[in-house]
C-alpha cells in the first residue's frame, strides 16, 4: 500500500469510536518496566494496558517521570539499560512485538510503529542530507524498491507534511523548528505504520508553529488510518486534537476517557486535580496547583500510588492497588471510589 | 567559507610562522655562546679544511648572520630568507646548504610520518568508537584497552622496547639503519623489500604510541555523541545497527577528531623525528641528532624551523579540509 | 511492591551513618581507580628513591665508578654501563633529578598560568585580548623544537638540571593559561561572584575569597599536567643530547645507550632501565592527571 490509495480509502475508514466490537490496531497488556538502578528498583511502567483502535488519536497526560515516555519507548522495545521490560504484550494489528525477534522487531519499527521523537531540534543528523536520512529507512525495510520509487515515496511524504520536495537535498541546519519537526513526521509516516507515537512532537516551538505541527499530524494521520498516541504536557493543545485522553501517575494508568469526559466531569481524583488546576477565564489569577510532590519511583507510597495527596482516600487506598476498571459508557478508572459502578467482566 | 574567514586564517597562519622565526632569530643571538667561533675553532683544531675553504665558510657564515650589519637589517633579511625557505649553509656539510639537506631528508620523515599518523588514526578512532558502542560485542570492544594502557609510554621508549622484543631478543627485525648494511640501493624488490623491514618497528613504535591517545579522546567524544538524539532516532527509525554506527554515530564523532588531528600535529611530528633518531633512519630526526652533536647550528635551526612552516602549514590545510566534512560550518 | 516499601526505611536508615573520612577515601578509590592506581605507583617511585638515596652511593650514578658493562647481577642488579655506572644508582639519581624538573617546571608553569590566566581573565579588554592572541600564535608551535633551540643555544656547561626545567617551562604556561582563564570566565559568570560584587567587595576580596578556592581542583590537575609535560619534555631533550650530558637523567643514559649502539653491542639492559623507569613516571602522572580531571570534572564524571 502507498500513500495515493491510502487517501482513496480515506473514505471507508471507520469513524473513531464506531468501532466497539471490531478487533483493536494496538493493544498493550500489562506492560512492566524497572529500571534497575544504584539506590534501587524503579518501577517505571506498572501494569499498564490500553487498546486503541484503526484511525483513533490517544492523549498521554501526566507529570514529568509519571512513565509516559518509558511507554513510548517501552511499546518500541527500545528501553535501555539498567532499564528493563518486565513484562506485558504489545500486540499491533495481530503481531505481538515483545515476543520478535531483534531482527524482527528493527524492521517493525517505523513499519508497523513510529516514533516522532520529543527532541526534533536534535533528532536529524547533522552531517548528511535530509534525502538520505529518509531514503535509508526506507531502504532498511524494503529491500529491492528501484531508487526512483524511494525518492517518490520520501518526496510524497515531504509534500504530505507542506513541506517543498527542494527539503530533500538540505541539512537539517538549513530548517526553522517548525520544519524540522515536520521532517521527523515525514519520515515517520513513511511506511505507513498502523501506530505513530508523537512524544511532545511541539515542546520546543513557539505557539503558531506549534498549531501547525499538530495539524500536520492530525492530516496525515488521517491519510493513512492510523492510530497515534500523542504524549504531551499542553492539556489544551490536546484536548482540540485528541479523541480520548489517558491519564498517568507514577507508571500507572489512573484514567482513559473521552476528550469531552475528561475535561467536563474527570472521575479520578489525580485526573480531577489535573483538569481543575488548568487555567481558565473563571477562576483567572487563582493558580491550582496539586498539593503534594509526585512520587519518587524508588519508593512508592502502598496502594494507591497517589493516596498521600489524594483528598478521598481510605484505609483501603492505603493497602490495596486499584486496579483499571471499565464503567458505563466506556471510560476506564483506577480508584476504588467506583468500585460500585465498575462494570464486572 | 567566505573570503574574510580564509583571509583571517591565513594571516594567522602567516603571524604563527613570524612567531617561530623570530624566536629562532633571538635566542640565538640573545645567549652568550657565540656558534660560529666556536665551530670555527673546533674546524681549524681538527684540521682537513684548507685556508681557503675556511676562508670561504667565514665569508658565508659573515653573509648568512650578517655579523656586520645592524641587528634589525640582519632580522630583517633573515625572515626573507625563511619566506624562501633559505636557512643558509650547514656547518658540518659545507658547501651543502640546510635545504638541501632537508630536502633529502624529508621524503624518509614524510614518508614514515604519512603512513603511521594515518593509521593510528583510523585505528585508534576506529576502536575508540566500538569500545564506547555499548551494542558492539564485548570482545571487540575490549580490544582497545591494551592499546589504552600504552598511552602513557612514549613511541621513543616504545621504539626502545620494540628494538629490545622484537630485535634484539627475537631476532625477528633488523635493529636499526635505513637498509642492511653493505646494501646498495637499487630498484628492486629485495631492496624495497629490505627497506621495509627496517621501516617496520620504528612504524609500529609510533603507531603504538598514538594509537591509545586516539581511543580514548574518541571514546570520550563517542559517549556524548550516542546520546544524541539523532542516534536514537536512528534506532527509531529501525535502522541497522551498522548503519547507526557509521552514518549516525561513527560520522559525527570523527569530526572532532580531525580538529584534534591539527592540533596534535606538533606532538605527532616531533615524536616521529625522535623515534627517527633512536632508530638511525636518514630522515630529519638523525639529521637533527647529528647536528645537536656537531654543533651545526644553521642545520639545528633550519630543521626546527622549517618543521614549524611545515606543521603550520599542515594545520591551516586541515582547517580549510574541514568545511568539507562538516556541512554546518561549510555554509557559514 | 510492597517488600519493596517495606525494606525502604531500613535502608534509609543505613545510609544515614556517615562513614568516617578513610573509609569514604577508599570508597571513592574503588570508583576512581586510575587515581589510586597512579597513586600507588608514584609513591612506589619515591619509596624507590629514598630507600635508594640510603642504600646505594650516589657516586656510582657517575661515569668510571663502577666496572664498565656489566650485565644484570645481584651485585649490579640494573647492570652496568659502558662509561662505568652503576645502573641503579643511576635510576635513584636520575629519579631524583627528574622529579626536581617535573615539580619545579610544572610549579612554574602553572604559577604563571594561574597569574596569567586570573589576570586575563577577570579584568577582561585589552589584557585578556593580547593572553589570548598571544597563547593562540604560540600553541601552533612545536614546543620541543623550540625548546632544542633554546637548549642548543647554552654552551654546554651551562645546562644543569636548573637551567633544563627552566627551558622546559619558558614554553610551557600557555595550557594552564587558556585552562584557568577558561574556568575564571564561567566563575565570573556566577551567582556567588555577582553577590559578591554588589556588595562592595573589592577585586582583591572577590578573588581570593571566592573564585581561587573554587579553583583548587582546577589548578590541581593543571599542575599534575603541568609536571607530567615537564618531565616529558625534559626526557625528550635529553634523548637528543641536549640534557645536562653528565647527569645520569633517565633521558640520556638513553641517548648515550643509542650513541653507543647499546643493542648492536649486545648491552640490552643498559636503555631498558631507565625506559622501564620512565613508563612508571609519565604512566602514574597520567593516571593521576585523568583522575584529578574527574574529580574536578563533574561532566567529565558523568561520563563513565
Amino acid at each position: 500500500m502507498n500513500l495515493a490509495t491510502a487517501d482513496n480509502q480515506a473514505g471507508t475508514r471507520r469513524a473513531p469510536f464506531a468501532a466497539g466490537t471490531q478487533t483493536p490496531v494496538l493493544k498493550v497488556e500489562n506492560l512492566e518496566v524497572t529500571y534497575y538502578t544504584d539506590l534501587g528498583r524503579a518501577k517505571a511502567l506498572d501494569d499498564v494496558s490500553f487498546d486503541l483502535h484503526a484511525g483513533q488519536k490517544l492523549g498521554m497526560v501526566g507529570e514529568s517521570g509519571s512513565g509516559k515516555s518509558t511507554l513510548a519507548l517501552a511499546m518500541m522495545r527500545m528501553i535501555k539499560q539498567p532499564g528493563r521490560i518486565e513484562g506485558g504484550t504489545v500486540t499491533i494489528d495481530g503481531t505481538e512485538l515483545m515476543g520478535l525477534k531483534d531482527e524482527d522487531m528493527r524492521k517493525a519499527r517505523l513499519s508497523k510503529i513510529a516514533y516522532i521523537p520529543q527532541g526534533a531540534m536534535n533528532s536529524l543528523n547533522p552531517v548528511t542530507r535530509i534525502g538520505e536520512q529518509m531514503v535509508d529507512a526506507v531502504k532498511s525495510h524494503l529491500n529491492g524498491q528501484s531508487r526512483a520509487a524511494i525518492h517518490e515515496r520520501c518526496i510524497h511524504a515531504l509534500k504530505s507534511v507542506d513541506l517543498d520536495p527542494a527539503v530533500f537535498r538540505m541539512y537539517a541546519h538549513e530548517l526553522s523548528g517548525g520544519m524540522k519537526q515536520r521532517v521527523c513526521i515525514a519520515i515517520g509516516i513513511l511506511l505507513e505504520p498502523k501506530v505513530i507515537i508523537c512524544d511532545e512532537p511541539t515542546s520546543a516551538l513557539d505557539v503558531v508553529t506549534q498549531r501547525q505541527v499538530m495539524e500536520t499530524i492530525d492530516r496525515v494521520q488521517k491519510q493513512i488510518n492510523a492510530a497515534v498516541i500523542l504524549i504531551g504536557h499542553d492539556m489544551g493543545l490536546m484536548a482540540q486534537f485528541v479523541d480520548k485522553v489517558a491519564v498517568m501517575y507514577a507508571g500507572r494508568l489512573v484514567e482513559i476517557s473521552t476528550v469531552r469526559e475528561m475535561f467536563t466531569e474527570p472521575k479520578h481524583p489525580y485526573a480531577q486535580a489535573l483538569i481543575s488546576s488548568l487555567p481558565n477565564l473563571d477562576n483567572k489569577g487563582v493558580f491550582q496547583g496539586i498539593p503534594g510532590l509526585a512520587p519518587s519511583l524508588l519508593r512508592l507510597p502502598s496502594g494507591c500510588a497517589f493516596h498521600p495527596r489524594c483528598p478521598y482516600a481510605s484505609d483501603r487506598s492505603r493497602s490495596e492497588k486499584p486496579k483499571l476498571k471499565a464503567l458505563p459508557g466506556g471510560r476506564m478508572v483506577a480508584c476504588h471510589l467506583y468500585d460500585q459502578d465498575a462494570l464486572n467482566v | 567559507m567566505n573570503f574574510k574567514l580564509i583571509a583571517k586564517r591565513l594571516s594567522f597562519l602567516v603571524l604563527v610562522i613570524w612567531a617561530a622565526s623570530t624566536i629562532v632569530f633571538f635566542v640565538p643571538r640573545l645567549s652568550p655562546r657565540n656558534a660560529i667561533r666556536e665551530r670555527f675553532a673546533e674546524l681549524s683544531r681538527s684540521g682537513g679544511f684548507s685556508s681557503g675553504d675556511i676562508e670561504k665558510l667565514i665569508a658565508s657564515m659573515n653573509q648568512q648572520f650578517g655579523l656586520d650589519k645592524p641587528l634589525l637589517e640582519q632580522y630583517w633579511n633573515y625572515l626573507g630568507n625563511v619566506v624562501r625557505l633559505d636557512f643558509g649553509y650547514s656547518l658540518n656539510r659545507y658547501p651543502a646548504t640546510v635545504a638541501d639537506i632537508i630536502a633529502q631528508a624529508l621524503p624518509w620523515t614524510f614518508g614514515l610520518l604519512m603512513v603511521t599518523t594515518i593509521l593510528s588514526f583510523v585505528i585508534g578512532n576506529l576502536l575508540g568508537a566500538i569500545s564506547a558502542w555499548p551494542k558492539a560485542p564485548q570482545w571487540l570492544r575490549s580490544i582497545a584497552t591494551p592499546f589504552v594502557l600504552l598511552t602513557g609510554v612514549p613511541p621513543v621508549i616504545m621504539g626502545v622496547l620494540l628494538l629490545f622484543f622484537i630485535g634484539f631478543r627475537l631476532k625477528l627485525l633488523p635493529l636499526g639503519g635505513a637498509y642492511s648494511i653493505g646494501v646498495v640501493p637499487t630498484w628492486s624488490w629485495d631492496f624495497a623489500f629490505d627497506l621495509l623491514l627496517h621501516q617496520l618497528l620504528p612504524g609500529l613504535a609510533l603507531i603504538l604510541g598514538s594509537v591509545g591517545g586516539w581511543v580514548l579522546s574518541m571514546r570520550g567524544m563517542g559517549v556524548t555523541i550516542q546520546g544524541e538524539d539523532y542516534v536514537n532516532f536512528a534506532e527509531h527509525k529501525g535502522l541497522t545497527g551498522g548503519r547507526i554506527f557509521r552514518d549516525y554515530y561513527l560520522r559525527n564523532t570523527l569530526l572532532p577528531q580531525v580538529t584534534g588531528l591539527a592540533l596534535a600535529l606538533g606532538t605527532v611530528v616531533t615524536s616521529a623525528i625522535i623515534v627517527e633518531g633512536i632508530f638511525g633512519l636518514p630522515g630529519l630526526g638523525t639529521v637533527l641528532n647529528n647536528a645537536i652533536r656537531s654543533n651545526d647550528f644553521p642545520t639545528i635551526y633550519g630543521i626546527v624551523l622549517f618543521i614549524t612552516i611545515a606543521i603550520a602549514v599542515l594545520m591551516a590545510v586541515l582547517e580549510f579540509v574541514y568545511p568539507l566534512l562538516d556541512p554546518r560550518v561549510r555554509n557559514q | 511492591m510492597t517488600t519493596l516499601t517495606a525494606t525502604s526505611p531500613a535502608i534509609a536508615q543505613a545510609s544515614i551513618e556517615q562513614p568516617t573520612g578513610l573509609v569514604l577515601l577508599l570508597r571513592y578509590f574503588r570508583r576512581n581507580k586510575g587515581l589510586a592506581v597512579g597513586l600507588l605507583i608514584l609513591l612506589g617511585l619515591i619509596l624507590f628513591t629514598v630507600i635508594g638515596f640510603m642504600v646505594i652511593n650516589p657516586k656510582h650514578a657517575y661515569p668510571l665508578s663502577v666496572a664498565t658493562r656489566k650485565p644484570p647481577s645481584l651485585q649490579y642488579p640494573f647492570g652496568t654501563d659502558f662509561f662505568g655506572r652503576n645502573l641503579v644508582a643511576a635510576m635513584v639519581v636520575g629519579m631524583w633529578q627528574t622529579a626536581i624538573i617535573g615539580v619545579l617546571a610544572g610549579g612554574l608553569g602553572t604559577m604563571i598560568g594561574v597569574v596569567l590566566g586570573f589576570t586575563s581573565a577577570y579584568f577582561g579588554g585589552w589584557i585578556d585580548a593580547t593572553v589570548r592572541t598571544i597563547c593562540q600564535i604560540l600553541t601552533p608551535i612545536p614546543v620541543l623544537l623550540i625548546q632544542v633551540v633554546v637548549a642548543g643555544s647554552l654552551d654546554k656547561r651551562d645546562v644543569t638540571i636548573i637551567t633544563m626545567a627552566l627551558i622546559v617551562v619558558m614554553l610551557a604556561w600557555m595550557g594552564p593559561t587558556l585552562v584557568i582563564r577558561a574556568q575564571v570566565l564561567t566563575m565570573k559568570e556566577r551567582q556567588f561572584v555577582s553577590v559578591a560584587k554588589l556588595s562592595g567587595v573589592s577585586d582583591v576580596g572577590i578573588i581570593f575569597k571566592e573564585i581561587l578556592p573554587n579553583l583548587l581542583p582546577f589548578i590541581a590537575a593543571a599542575f599534575v599536567g603541568q609536571v607530567f609535560a615537564a618531565v616529558f619534555a625534559s626526557f625528550y631533550l635529553a634523548v637528543l643530547g641536549l640534557g645536562p650530558l653528565r647527569e645520569p637523567l633517565l633521558g640520556n643514559i638513553i641517548w648515550a645507550a643509542q650513541l653507543q649502539g647499546a643493542f648492536f653491542n649486545g648491552w640490552w639492559w643498559w636503555p631498558i632501565a631507565p625506559s622501564i623507569a620512565m613508563i612508571l613516571i609519565l604512566g602514574s602522572l597520567a593516571l593521576i592527571n585523568m583522575g584529578l580531571d574527574e574529580l574536578a570534572n563533574p561532566r567529565v564524571r558523568k561520563t563513565e
